[in-house]
């Protein structure tokens, strides 16, 4: 579905281009740094887990630990593995214990010591990196053994109850109301802890926290859902927060099938340190690849806080952000769930139509990304006759641009968090759009040189100038002078930026080097 | 429940004092309309439709007409019901927190803090706890503002410190101790487990804490599940609840610091 606004080919290669040099910068700063949560990825993947009495996880005390000794810029990998020898055991999780109690001293080795650590470690992580292998080829069976949904946009609805003994039978029944792909929305305030909560767990504020455990009994329950319906039901958690490389780490040994992962995301609502983030997410998203999980970006967010008419363009700019950074880490397009929203102001004249535009510009863009649609959040008022309404508009944009994944809008949006009955009808809506006008994206197309068609163009253009902009002055400029929603962050304030370091000479990850390994 | 418009005056009490009897409006003056949804937990069938009109019985609707039932999940029926309801309000026995102060224009605002104040009057905001939802204190503090009114940043007189999402009470406290604050601002949006209300409480007595009275800069929450009488409880100066404009902000921080300025308890 190519050519329906008549966008300007040389335009739009422009456009990738500017988004790549604007990247690019960015890009370097990951290669050239990591974080404490990047290396407690690492030892997760050499099978490091459990937590001590006080519920602080094995991987951060070990972390805590070395970076006492020897700092964080050589990567634990070669400490630590290297301390297994000297101490003549091969368990992580008991060196992890003997650490914290304070009976090992870390070193960074040299020579042989060094070549025999490297390979240790390449041989433990690489045990990590295969269950993950594993986890991706099982998910490929068991879709092709249950079968994919019977259309698109596939349906996805959150479930929210803090509580993961009461999330399994709601997602299970919201499953069999029709629900694709089922969202554990965490707990309010996960993103700004520095580890992973560990065990199942039956207390969040208006969501459930992310743990291994968690996900386990999520996915053994959906996977029971999925054989009964004869459709295999998605799973999507959160990378984002301190956590983004433990968190996709986890998710790709529980087999979770998509996860939230934005790149500007955490610096921009949660004041997460801008470089933090990018050398997270950077390591996030190549695991991401490898286990074949789709990442949903997060750009309806800007929407919530700037006007989404004025400020349509930085969407755009920040799914090619996302675009970029994304295939940089070995993602393929078919994972690239970018994200837009309907939330312009209904009172707008015209709003449905510049809805439309949006939305078809976002799809022609990047046709082969299964892009994410997002409801009305911002001008849902309380009045739930009219949200509705809106959100059958909503439901009838997905429709008629072709979106891959459709988030459920729900009528009581910013009232309560959804009843069973508020998600009924929401159900019912989008049921009744799809069956009604499921395959109008075939027929529609918007008249040459008309309203829909202009829009497009112009907000393509206003993209190009904001990129043009940002490759003057780099994208961490930008980003401390609020170019995106509003929000100023500069790159040497915010949360995390005590677990940054550069890497040394000798720094040495042997996650990175499998993962890059297969990308390349 | 929907509550349908307001009808209008009862019959009998028109004649007497200011007293206003009403109940709500269908489509005829007195008729007592109202329209409800709920979900029972039991599958459909005509025993669940009877319990329902039985519900709305009870909640005083008489005759009830069960307008819709449809099963939704396993074991649960939804129900739309129209019908009477028995119940009158009388106006002069309801009880609200009314706008106690004159609202001002944004030139009116400046005027009074420039010429009163004789400098700019200090305002810290902030979402405290958990809560990442800084679509309130945005509205009220951003210059977009809302509904085309601007926010309290667009105003040249007061000097607004935004320190957005997730700020510890600590955090909040020494902000307004370095931003020599008049005001603070606090907006809760998550109301889980009455978080907002736990939130406030601990906000408060953070400020009694730290500062000796008269030192303690006004300090107001707001947010859409707020009980607007609840200020002693909660231990702040003022609760502003759904559809606060920036302008009532700046209108009572004026009043409240300036022109009605009594000795601070």
């Amino acid at each position: 579905m190519t050519g329906k606004l008549d966008l300007d080919p040389a335009l739009v290669a422009r456009a990738r281009e500017l988004a790549r040099r604007a990247g690019q910068p960015v890009v370097d700063l990951a290669r050239s740094h990591t974080t404490v949560s990047v290396e407690r990825a690492v030892l997760r993947l050499a099978g490091v887990s459990g937590a001590d009495p006080d519920g602080i996880p094995w991987v951060n005390r070990l972390v805590d630990a070395v970076v006492a000794d020897v700092g964080l810029g050589h990567g634990v990998a070669l400490p630590v593995f290297d301390a297994l020898v000297r101490e003549q055991i091969t368990d992580v999780t008991l060196l992890a214990q003997k650490a914290a109690a304070g009976s090992v001293r870390f070193e960074v080795p040299s020579g042989k010591a060094a070549t025999a650590a490297r390979k240790a470690a390449r041989r433990s992580v690489g045990a990590g990196v295969r269950l993950i292998d594993r986890r991706r080829a099982e998910r490929e069976r068991l879709v092709k053994r249950w079968g994919d949904p019977a259309r698109r946009p596939w349906i996805y609805l959150i479930v929210a109850t803090g509580d993961i003994y009461e999330d399994i039978p709601q997602a299970q029944a919201a499953a069999r109301a029709g629900a694709d792909v089922i969202a554990v929305i965490r707990s309010t305030g996960q993103s700004l802890l520095d580890y992973v909560p560990e065990g199942a767990t039956r207390e969040g504020f208006a969501g459930t926290y992310a743990t291994q455990e968690n996900f386990r009994l999520m996915r053994a329950a959906l996977d029971e859902t999925s054989r009964e319906l004869g459709r295999y039901v998605r799973l999507t958690n959160y990378a984002s927060g301190l956590c983004m490389p433990e968190m996709a780490t986890l998710a790709g040994l529980e087999r979770l099938d998509m996860m939230l992962n934005d790149s500007m995301y955490g610096i921009l609502f949660r004041d997460i340190n801008p470089v933090r983030t990018f050398v997270d997410q950077r390591f996030s998203r190549q695991v991401h690849a490898r286990a074949g999980i789709i990442i949903n970006t997060g750009e309806d967010n800007y929407l919530t806080t700037a006007d989404a008419v004025d400020e349509a363009h930085t969407v755009t700019v920040s799914q090619l952000l996302n675009e970029f950074f994304a295939h940089e880490a070995g993602l393929a397009d078919w994972q690239l769930g970018l994200g837009h929203a309907f939330e312009i102001n209904p009172e707008v004249p015209e709003s449905f139509r510049l809805e439309l535009a949006h939305a078809l510009l976002a799809r022609e863009l990047f046709p082969d990304a299964p892009l994410k649609w997002m409801p009305p959040t911002k001008h849902m008022t309380g009045d739930v006759f009219r949200g509705n309404l809106l959100d059958g508009f909503f439901n009838l944009v997905g429709a008629m641009t072709g979106q891959g994944i459709l988030l459920v809008g729900m009528m009581t949006e910013a009232v309560v968090t959804p009843w069973l009955s508020d998600r009924d009808i929401a159900l019912q809506n989008v049921r009744y759009v799809l069956g009604a006008a499921g395959g109008l994206h075939e027929d529609f197309v918007p008249a040459p040189g008309g309203f829909i068609q202009q829009r497009a163009n112009r907000v393509l253009g206003e993209a190009l100038e904001l990129l043009e902009r940002i490759g003057e002055q780099s994208l961490l400029t930008a980003i401390a002078e609020g170019t995106f929603g509003i929000m100023k962050r500069p790159a040497d304030r915010g949360k995390g930026l005590a677990g940054v370091a550069r890497h040394e000479a000798d720094y040495f990850n042997p996650a990175t080097e499998i993962l890059e390994g297969e990308a390349a | 429940m929907t509550a349908v418009e307001a009808g209008a005056v009862a019959p009998g009490g028109a004649d007497g004092a200011a007293k206003k009897i009403v109940r709500p409006y269908g489509d005829t003056t007195g008729d007592g309309m109202v329209q409800v949804s709920f979900t029972l937990p039991v599958p459909h069938d005509k025993r669940a439709e009877g319990a329902a009109v039985q519900l709305a019985n009870r909640m005083g609707i008489d005759p009830a007409m069960l307008v819709h039932a449809k099963p939704i999940g396993e074991g649960f029926t939804f129900f739309v019901v129209y019908g009477r309801v028995n119940h009158l309000v009388d106006l002069a026995a309801v009880q609200v927190v009314e706008r106690d102060f004159p609202l001002l224009s944004a030139k009116e605002v400046n005027a009074v803090v420039k010429q009163r104040l004789r400098r700019k009057l200090s305002v810290v905001g902030a979402c405290i706890g958990t809560d990442a939802h800084t679509v309130g204190i945005d509205a009220i503090l951003n210059v977009k503002g809302i509904a085309g009114e601007k926010g309290l940043e667009y105003y040249r007189e007061l000097k607004v410190t935004n320190l957005g999402a997730q700020v510890s009470v600590p955090e909040l406290v020494e902000a307004a101790r370095v931003e020599k604050a008049d005001a603070v601002l606090v907006s809760q949006v998550v109301t889980q487990r009455d978080a907002h209300l736990h939130n406030t409480r601990e906000m408060s007595a953070a400020f009694r804490e730290a500062m000796p009275a008269g030192k303690r800069p006004l300090l107001i929450v707001g947010g859409p599940r707020f009980d607007e009488s609840m200020t002693g409880e909660l231990g702040v100066d003022r609760i502003f609840g759904r559809g606060t404009t920036p302008g009532e902000v700046a209108s009572y921080l004026v009043h409240a610091l300036i022109t009605n300025k009594k000795a601070t308890a």
